[in-house]
């Protein structure tokens, strides 16, 4: 049992264990830029990761992924803004322990955002078809009007001054904001593909899969489909929620605008080109998604002055769904990829 | 009549112009919808290249400042012309292929070309925007009491009821419509019946695009100033007004377009002009919840 139980919790202990070494040489070595784009790149990691179940494992289409990243960056940057709201102090943990906020500040935004999913989720996901399709696009842009029109979240200039976590005393080491918000980001970013990968190699995750192979059969095992896609786009609208966290306190700014269908697209197509149903495809395709406009398209951009980005995205995905719809890795992790290099089968193959 | 009545005809006959136009755009989506099950969403960036075909067509014409009937006309057939060339484009390159593939892929891919066709327009056309050409003289016709029946209005409401008897026609008097009809019923048994299923689905996507060559035309009259991301916007609220009729309903898609349109002026006119893209999606919110086959569809269960 412990051994079991060690050998599952080993896994994400060395990923968390591997993302503090990189965020170690990224704090010593590189400037502010790159640390930013890395935060903005657990982010995206996250965003892509909680769409996939969703999109990927449980076969619905939702294309407002961003609006629920909205409302918890939004959120969490309300919370840290104000000391205490209807009497409850948000802000709980004294400055020495300065992070814990932050945790406090992700669960809240998450949970809205889970709410908001919920509220949204109901009435679209009873019906069959691509109507969750078309109720996130209109909420998100019901979403961007009232945040563009309240002015208690800055409206349409956006909300400024946003905290960043302190500088953190470990005894003889002193961790650097960057370092501290880094750590909580891979916090995240590993809980999340955790909860994820544990929950769809679970009995409700079969349940997941089963709703995307075939709905009507399902249904005659007895499943409860509208509850099962409910579940799955409620949990996936809560880590959204926390990737907007995130967001807000690495960025330090929040403008309506960020939150567009643009942003919702590249979650889209992080999803599609890592492969639907493929959580390790997903953080590949998210690193490379963030990565490739700010350090290819961008110089490109600065030598043509024109803005290729979204004309060479938009390409990408009809290619991508003509010639190779499965994506890059299809439904297999990088794991089963490795072992079928080895000349192994992989899980898939045995099955069948 | 008193000042409230006299406002309210004012925005009625608004309402009706742009749900009117709405309409016609929602019949290019529903009909798309109707025969392959798939949200056409390149068919806002179609209603958006219509905009600026008339806008180049008028340059090359030399019909800049010469309006009239004739202009109206030509630049009309044109944009018609160019719209259902690239619908027929789009439909060959993009959709054809995935014809057999799962209906998640047919749609990523037209979200594809929607944001393919966005952002080329705007290394192409620029993304400032430019002003439409007068293709008619706006000059009020009649006036009872004080409101006016202004040509713009006159002009929208004859070319879209022209239109719309045109195309009930097409569908329900000629053979092609015919077929279309048993395609959008069960395209295996239509091909079985020996029809042509891609000659079909092809010129179901001229007839849509054409239909909203003739919405962006009648846009740009009204409201002169396109850009190349002016679809997305309008497009989606004709694509409400769609689901909001009942999608792959025809007559649907024209009672919603004029409910769209009167609720949007109305919500303009007496509530407030920045909530009234807001007020569009959360009509359609409440619809699904209360009547998710739209108000002229009907519920189908799907049979194993």
């Amino acid at each position: 049992m412990t051994s079991r139980m060690l050998k599952s919790w080993l896994s994400p202990l060395i990923a968390f264990v591997g993302m503090l070494v990189i965020g170690v040489v990224l704090d010593q070595f590189f400037n502010q830029y790159v640390q930013l784009i890395i935060l903005f790149a657990c982010t995206n990691i996250i965003l892509a990761l909680s769409l996939n179940l969703v999109n990927g494992f449980t076969g619905q289409f939702s294309i407002g992924h961003a609006v629920f990243m909205a409302i918890g960056a939004y959120v969490s940057a309300y919370l840290s803004l104000r000391p205490e709201i209807f009497g409850v102090k948000f802000t709980m943990f004294p400055e020495a322990i300065d992070y814990l906020n932050y945790l406090v500040y992700a669960v809240c935004g998450g949970l809205v955002a889970a709410a908001a999913g919920w509220v949204v989720g109901l009435p679209s996901l009873r019906l069959r078809g691509d109507y969750l399709a078309i109720v996130t696009l209109g909420f998100s842009e019901i979403i961007r009007v009232i945040l563009l029109n309240t002015q208690a979240v800055g409206g349409a200039r956006g909300l400024f001054g946003i905290p960043r976590p302190d500088a953190l005393a470990l005894g003889p080491l002193t961790l650097s904001p960057f370092l501290v918000m880094y750590v909580l980001a891979s916090f995240w970013v590993v809980l999340t593909f955790l909860v994820l990968w544990r929950l769809i190699h679970s009995v409700h995750g079969r349940a997941f899969l089963s709703v995307r192979e075939d709905e009507i059969a399902a249904q005659a095992m007895g499943i409860n489909t509208t509850q099962v896609k409910v579940r799955a786009f409620v949990i996936s609208s809560f880590f959204a929620g926390v990737a907007g966290s995130i967001f807000a306190h690495s960025a330090n700014y929040l403008n309506p605008s960020t939150f567009g269908f643009t942003k919702s697209v590249d979650v889209i197509i992080m999803i599609v080109l890592g492969g639907m149903g493929s959580l390790s495809g997903s953080v590949v395709a998210a690193l490379f998604i963030t990565f490739l406009p700010e350090f290819v398209l961008r110089p490109l951009q600065e030598y043509t002055h024109i803005d290729f980005r979204m004309v060479i995205y938009s390409i990408t995905l009809v290619l991508f769904m003509v010639l190779r719809p499965k994506g890059l890795f299809g439904s297999r992790e990088i794991s089963d990829i490795a072992r079928s290099l080895r000349g192994e089968r992989s899980a898939d193959e045995r099955a069948s | 009549m008193s000042e409230e009545i006299l406002e309210f005809t004012q925005h009625l006959i608004n309402g009706i112009a742009l749900g009117s136009i709405y309409a016609l755009i929602a019949l290019g989506y529903t009909m798309v919808y109707g025969i392959l099950q798939l949200i056409n969403f390149a068919h806002s960036e179609v209603y958006m290249i219509g905009a600026f075909a008339t806008y180049y067509g008028a340059r090359w014409f030399g019909l800049l400042d010469r309006p009239g009937i004739s202009t109206f006309v030509l630049l009309l057939v044109f944009a018609m012309i160019c719209c259902a060339a690239l619908g027929v484009l789009i439909e060959r390159l993009a959709y054809r292929p995935l014809r057999n593939a799962p209906r998640l892929n047919a749609l990523i891919t037209a979200i594809g070309v929607s944001l393919f066709l966005q952002y080329t327009g705007q290394i192409v056309f620029g993304a400032d925007p430019k002003v439409f050409p007068t293709l008619i003289e706006d000059a009020a016709l009649a006036s009872f009491h004080g409101v006016s029946i202004r040509s713009f209005d006159v002009a929208i409401f004859g070319v879209t009821l022209f239109f719309m008897i045109a195309l009930s026609y097409l569908i329900q008097g000629t053979k092609i419509g015919k077929a279309m009809r048993a395609v959008s019923a069960n395209r295996t048994v239509a091909s079985l019946m020996g029809i042509d299923a891609n000659r079909v689905i092809t010129f179901t996507f001229v007839v849509g695009s054409a239909l909203a060559a003739v919405g962006a035309v009648l846009v740009g009259m009204k409201y002169p100033k396109i850009d190349p991301l002016m679809g997305t916007l309008f497009g989606l609220k004709a694509f409400v007004a769609a689901v909001l009729g009942g999608i792959g309903n025809l007559p649907g898609a024209v009672v919603g377009g004029l409910i769209m349109g009167l609720c949007e002026e109305m919500v303009v006119g007496y509530i407030s002009s920045t909530y009234r893209d807001a007020f569009a999606f959360s009509i359609l919110i409440l619809i699904l919840f209360f009547r998710p086959a739209g108000l002229l569809g009907k519920a189908t269960q799907e049979k194993v």
